[in-house]
């Protein structure tokens, strides 16, 4: 069965000052409809480069491997240049919600004219069906007052109903596939709470795609089906979501396991990854984990290992150093 | 007073407000009536959504923000300052006793401050030290107890960290020798291993050097985690407080008892078991009357509906106080 998104290889590298840095290298990712793939990893590992590849975000300085593939629904995205092409990975088949709603909407235009504009340009609807689409997925998406928040400015709504709207509005042209980015971070916990029930329902009635990055591991508990752990570029280890949470083999998805506050265990030390992430300029050849790995193993250490994922259970894929070293203690 | 480092009775703040010149003046309830204790050598936790006025007890607590009723002791080894009541020498010696550790100094500052800099301004601008000398040896005494490498007191902050920056904060917070810290949302921005290295020095700190913190956040998790007491604050008022495993075992407060589920478990079989509260906080404008909570809690009483109800913490175990209407 082919996958709604199949990123096969993916490198993205961009071009700055003070020379080429890789943000990305080598990953593959696939999310089926009616899936959550949670990407997880501290910030800098590249988890909205990924995101912005698959509608070509990406600005001017970026460069993709020849070999790279990013399939949605059987068309490599990678190899869109025209304006009609690129219609449809922004906005038409997939959407994308951020941490900060602001960054979705003008703040000079209302939210209904910009929700209607959207439609009229990805739908062949007139101006009165696409202000009831409109107004049906406010309302769907739990605001009060439709009609009125409608002729409303974003910023004269509260922040709950801000993050709403925007989600009405990735929604409401039925994408394929949503790519949420950080959507909840900036949100105190109960509101959270309330976007991520929103969330996981729409999920459930349209039946979308969906990648939902995060740095929280909670969050990710909370909504994945499956999920990817990022580091410096790489997926270290990726699998179900019980499956990599209850049985992390690799060292830095445990790590970023124990240095996490858990309330219902407060007799567990906080203990932080050891040293601080490279940056992307200096990053290190072999294993990218090996300046900060807990573990000893001469081959890891001196970067003589491959970074290669391998399949330790069904659906359960670990860099394979992350098996061998951490054998060693 | 004996343990207590502060005592808060009673304390208000209110804000003006107009919306515009014509429209009639308003007050801003953002903290009403609080009463706490903070105990020497605690590490008191302050927890609540947005807009619940933990910034303005905070501020408030450091002299940074008019009271507007009420007042604020701290018990200092030889005398007590009432912060309602203090002349300009007193405010300067309670300035260098109490000290706030700032999110990002760095947004605060100008960017062509060496971290050096950052770190000694309060030493110069409270004239504590008398010679650029002591001044340095203070600032590379400071920042390597807040293990910053010495080498980077030379360098400007644009290039480091947010973990490193948090170190710089901490350290400029600590460099006159102060006895009370507030940490405001102090590892918000930060990653989980670098929140985790962050928290253990604050231990560390208090250990070494005999600080008192108030802690606020609005990360139950982590407030969990290194905080003994907590009290948890919502539109204004403190709800529930106690000491932290018994508050977070035994939660009596509906609004406790929500934020508690509505942290993400890391459980994924542990899903949706989230008392979801519907709406937002009210507008500390109009907050409501009665119970402040009753608009949004998911179980309210008769009483409670009218707004007939009237706020105020009673004990339900030793140390552990609960707002009145829910405690029963
Ligand atoms: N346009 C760009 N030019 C240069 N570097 C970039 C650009 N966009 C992102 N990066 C770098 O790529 C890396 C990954 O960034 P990002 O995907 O934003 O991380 P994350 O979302 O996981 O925090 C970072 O080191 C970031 O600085
Ligand atoms: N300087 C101020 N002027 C007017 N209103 C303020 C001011 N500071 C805070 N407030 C209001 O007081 C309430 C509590 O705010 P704050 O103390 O920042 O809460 P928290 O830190 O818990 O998010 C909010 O309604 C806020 O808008
Ligand atoms: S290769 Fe070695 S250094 Fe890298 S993650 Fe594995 S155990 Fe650690
Ligand atoms: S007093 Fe009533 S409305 Fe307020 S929290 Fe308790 S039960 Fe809910
Ligand atoms: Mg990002
Ligand atoms: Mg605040």
């Amino acid at each position: 069965m082919s996958h709604l998104l199949e990123v096969k290889n993916l490198d993205v590298k961009f071009d700055t000052d003070e020379g080429r840095i890789t943000a990305v290298e080598n990953i593959s990712l696939s999310v089926d409809q009616g899936e959550v793939l949670g990407i997880v990893g501290e910030s800098g590992s590249g988890k909205s480069v990924t995101a912005k590849s698959i509608m070509k975000l990406n600005p001017g300085n970026t460069s993709y491997n020849e070999d790279a593939e990013i399939i949605l629904d059987n068309e490599n995205v990678l190899q869109f240049t025209s304006k009609q092409d690129l219609k449809k990975i922004r906005g038409g088949k997939v959407s994308m919600i951020f941490q900060e709603p602001m960054a979705s909407f003008a703040p000079a235009i209302k939210i209904g004219a910009q929700m209607v504009e959207q439609l009229l340009i990805h739908k062949d609807i007139n101006k009165h069906e696409a202000k009831s689409i409109s107004i049906n997925m406010l309302k769907r998406v739990g605001i009060a007052d439709a009609e009125k928040r409608f002729n409303q400015y974003a910023f004269e709504l509260s922040g709950g109903m801000r993050q709403r709207a925007m989600i009405a509005m990735a929604l409401s042209t039925m994408p394929k596939l949503l790519l949420a980015d950080e959507p909840t971070t900036a949100l105190d916990v109960t509101i959270q709470a309330q976007v991520i029930n929103l969330i996981k329902d729409i999920i459930k009635e349209y039946q979308m795609g969906v990648i939902f990055i995060t740095h929280d591991l909670g969050v990710i508990a909370q909504v994945a089906d499956h999920v990817a752990v990022m580091y410096l570029g790489s997926v270290v280890e990726k699998g179900p979501v019980n499956e990599i949470l209850k049985n992390p083999k690799h060292p830095y998805t445990k790590g970023l396991l124990q240095a996490l506050p858990d309330i219902n265990n407060l007799d567990a030390p906080l203990s932080p990854i050891p040293g601080n992430i490279p940056s992307p300029l200096d990053r290190p050849t072999g294993c990218v984990f090996r300046t900060r790995c807990p573990h000893h193993n001469p081959e890891g250490k001196d970067g003589k290992i491959e970074m290669k994922l391998i399949e330790v259970k069904p659906g359960h894929w670990v860099d394979q150093c992350g098996i061998k070293c951490g054998q060693n203690g | 007073m004996g343990d207590n480092l502060i005592s808060v009775n009673n304390v208000s703040v209110n804000f003006d407000y107009q919306e515009n010149f014509i429209s009639k003046k308003q007050k801003i309830h953002a903290v009403n009536n609080i009463n706490i204790k903070i105990k020497k050598g605690s590490f008191f936790g302050l927890v609540g959504e947005s807009g619940s006025g933990k910034t303005t007890l905070g501020r408030a607590i450091l002299g940074a923000n008019k009271i507007s009723s009420g007042n604020v002791i701290f018990h200092d080894d030889e005398r007590d300052y009432d912060l309602t009541d203090m002349n300009k020498q007193d405010l300067k010696e309670y300035r260098k006793k109490a000290q706030l550790i700032f999110q990002d100094p760095y947004a605060a500052l100008s960017p062509r401050m060496t971290v050096r800099d950052i770190i000694a301004e309060p030493l110069e601008v409270m004239r504590i030290t008398s010679s650029r000398q002591e001044t340095d040896e203070r600032v590379r005494d400071i920042a390597a107890k807040c293990r910053l490498n010495i080498e980077h007191l030379r360098r400007f902050p644009h290039a480091f960290s947010g973990g490193q920056r948090q170190r710089i904060s901490i350290a400029r917070a600590l460099v006159s020798n102060p006895k009370f810290i507030v940490a405001d949302e102090s590892v918000a921005a930060l990653d989980v291993s670098i929140q985790a290295d962050i928290l253990n020095l604050l231990k560390q700190l208090q250990t070494e050097l005999n600080l008192t913190y108030l802690f606020i956040s609005h990360d139950l998790s982590v407030v969990a985690h290194v905080c003994d007491v907590v009290a948890v604050m919502y539109l204004g008022h403190i709800v529930e407080m106690g000491p932290s495993r018994e508050l977070f075992k035994n939660p009596k407060h509906s609004y406790t008892k929500a934020l508690l589920s509505s942290i993400p478990s890391i459980d994924p079989e542990k899903r949706s078991e989230a008392i979801e509260l519907k709406g937002e906080i009210p507008s500390a404008l109009n907050p409501p009357p009665g119970c402040v909570f009753r608009t949004r809690c998911p179980n309210p009483g008769v009483d409670c509906k009218g707004g007939e109800i009237k706020m105020g913490l009673i004990e339900v175990e030793p140390g552990h106080w609960v707002d009145q209407c829910c405690a029963l």
